[in-house]
């Protein structure tokens, strides 16, 4: 297979017939330019859709309470339900096979400040599993711990702005901050992918806020994650169970849509996937029927170039070349054009999206850009394109008889 | 008077040809009879349309008769496969056209090492025996020159030379002369003399009287039948130049 001479052969004709390579090349790079383009932006969108939902774990359901719509079971209409510590100790007991990660939540709003600084964040009071929860990383130090719940602690771990903000240039780990006017030592720091809201938090023990403000034993929320191993149906199924359940527990009206409120984050996680599959698909269709436009368009300038080389073909046929050598020149120099013309394409084409990517995020595209496999898949495919696209007009040219060919014009 | 038998170079027995045309057919050849030895320098003559090229094309193998044999140096050529007629036209055929027929982005020395390429002669040697050619056409110095940048007398030495790298059995010659004024005429015509006495057997075609007489026997065809067959007596082409 491997000829060097016929190598040679071939590049003498690219070479020596340049508009000719050029114009033939430039339909299959155009076409693999708009490709690239095109499935890079999608996954810009993709991108986006992800971290818009990134931020929180997507097997999570999230509780909450509110005031009663309706009477039931002889208490009044407007009634206040407030979930307490016992209540996360029975969710957590009554459904322990599919929670992963369970934590409560307790909002509150301070004045922070340390030395001079000062500003007003959300301080959150929560269990230990809420790291796992919000996708909370440590940056340094440590998140809260049992052992800070059992104890009351007066530690906070704060967002990484919440250090910028207050601590200046200085380190925050192991300093005090200053929070409603009492003192909680600094014992981690955190980033967040959630975005810069995330990273102005604070986050305090759950059983020291309730100690320290209020001193009862009262919970904002419960938010729990499910095992991963269930399927959609199942999530669904196990949060409509749950519903059940804490409204027999607080005697709320079955119908009730504000007393006992559950929302499962699988319903919207389903959508945005369907969403991006469907997006995938739409860019993937425009993307081939670009591509075959230009396996077309060059099988197109092939099937001319036979034409004008005729009497070429006529002249080496009547010195000699077989059928088969006819038809591997003409392949193999249809493949490469199309895989160098194509490969420009896809070298301009990712050049453009490096260029243009970072501009795009007001358009909701974050990151636009082509992995490794893609890159790799179309150049297979711009081989096989180039075949292709090669073969009819090849096959023509070696049954070209050698007398018409010839013929004196 | 010295009786020389030659080998018999090419033997042709009632060889039909015919060409649809719309619903009827043309029949072109009807018939032909020709036996060349080897070492002849054979013109085929005829007014156009009297089948002097299909004949031609038949016996270079671009083109099949319906009918009759024809066997080239003992070997009968028929049902050839495209394949087979390739490495026969290359091995035992060199030819040389009217409109010279160079392959134009290639250089002299390219042109001429071409039907070796296709016989599997590696590059350098190939390249060698081009320029031994085309420095026996005379135009060593003309080797890396495009053929757009040769004279119409010089093109066609390159296409002798290419005609002649392969050392064909038999050259066959459509029209060598066609496309060039009467001074080259001459210095081709000088040429192909000289390869004839150099012992090569050549067919030509053609319809200038001047160019048949300075080979060794002239074929006259009309409509498709020899009407005259006879050996004359050479006029050397070097007289004119």
């Amino acid at each position: 297979m491997f000829d060097i001479d016929l190598w040679r052969e071939i590049f003498q004709s690219i070479n020596m017939n340049r508009t000719r390579s050029l114009l033939s090349g430039f339909t299959v790079a155009f076409a693999i330019l708009l490709f690239t383009i095109l499935f890079g932006i999608a996954n810009g969108l993709q991108n986006t859709f992800a971290e818009a939902f990134i931020d929180d774990a997507n097997n999570a359901i999230f509780i909450n309470s509110g005031k009663t719509t309706k009477a039931h079971k002889g208490n009044q209409i407007g009634r206040q339900i407030q979930f307490k510590n016992e209540d996360f100790d029975y969710i957590k007991k009554e459904f322990d096979e599919k929670v992963e990660f369970i934590t409560a939540r307790i909002y509150k709003n301070f004045q922070a400040s340390y030395k001079g600084e000062q500003n007003v964040y959300d301080v959150r009071a929560v269990h230990p599993d809420h790291q796992f929860l919000e996708k909370t990383k440590i940056k340094e130090g440590r998140y809260i711990n049992q052992n800070d719940l059992n104890n009351r602690t007066k530690v906070a771990v704060i967002g990484r702005l919440v250090e910028d903000d207050l601590f200046l240039k200085t380190k925050a780990l192991g300093k005090y901050i200053n929070l409603g006017g009492i003192q909680f030592k600094v014992v981690g720091v955190f980033t967040d992918d959630g975005g810069d809201n995330e990273e102005r938090k604070i986050y305090i023990p759950v059983t020291t806020a309730q100690y320290l403000y209020g001193n009862n034993d009262y919970l904002d929320q419960i938010n729990l994650t499910y095992n991963p191993e269930l399927n959609y149906d199942q999530a669904l199924a196990f949060s409509t169970l749950i519903t059940k359940k804490l409204k027999n527990r607080f005697s709320v009206a079955r119908s009730d849509q504000r007393a006992i409120r559950v929302r499962n984050m699988a319903e919207g996680s389903k959508a945005v996937s369907q969403m991006t599959v469907g997006l995938t698909f739409i860019i993937l269709v425009i993307g081939f029927g670009t591509l075959i436009a230009g396996i077309v368009g060059i099988s197109n300038i092939m099937i001319f170039i036979v034409k004008e080389r005729t009497k070429e073909i006529g002249i080496r046929k009547a010195l000699g070349a077989s059928p088969k050598s006819i038809v591997s020149i003409i392949l193999l120099e249809s493949i490469i054009i199309t895989a160098i013309a194509g490969y420009v394409g896809l070298l301009i084409g990712v050049g453009v999206l490096e260029l243009i990517g970072p501009s795009l995020k007001e358009y909701f595209i974050k990151d636009p850009g082509v992995g490794n496999g893609l890159v790799i898949g179309a150049t297979l495919t711009l081989i096989i394109a180039g075949a292709i696209a090669g073969y009819i007009p090849a096959k023509k040219a070696s049954e070209i008889k050698p007398i018409i060919a010839l013929r004196n014009d | 008077m010295l009786l020389l038998i030659n080998q018999i170079m090419l033997k042709i027995h009632q060889l039909h040809k015919s060409y649809p045309i719309g619903g009827s057919s043309l029949h072109v050849l009807k018939g032909i009879d020709l036996n060349v030895e080897e070492g002849e320098m054979v013109a085929i003559m005829g007014s156009s349309g009297s089948g002097k090229s299909t004949l031609l094309n038949i016996i270079g193998m671009l083109d099949e008769a319906d009918s009759g044999e024809y066997i080239l140096d003992g070997l009968p050529i028929k049902n050839l496969t495209e394949k087979k007629a390739a490495v026969y036209r290359n091995k035992f055929l060199g030819f040389i056209f009217q409109s010279f027929n160079l392959i134009n982005y290639k250089n002299a020395l390219e042109n001429v090492a071409l039907p070796l390429y296709y016989q599997g002669m590696k590059r350098k040697e190939r390249q060698e025996k081009a320029m031994f050619y085309l420095g026996k056409v005379g135009l060593t110095d003309w080797a890396k020159h495009l053929p757009k940048e040769l004279s119409g007398g010089q093109k066609q030495r390159v296409a002798i030379a290419r005609a002649l790298a392969a050392n064909p059995k038999l050259l066959l010659a459509d029209e060598p002369t066609g496309a060039l004024d009467s001074a080259t005429s001459h210095e081709i015509m000088a040429f192909i003399q000289q390869l004839n006495d150099e012992g090569k057997t050549i067919l030509m075609v053609t319809h200038e009287e001047e160019i048949a007489n300075m080979c060794k026997r002239i074929v006259r065809l009309k409509d498709g039948v020899i009407l005259e067959d006879k050996k004359v007596n050479q006029i050397r082409a070097e007289e004119y130049v």
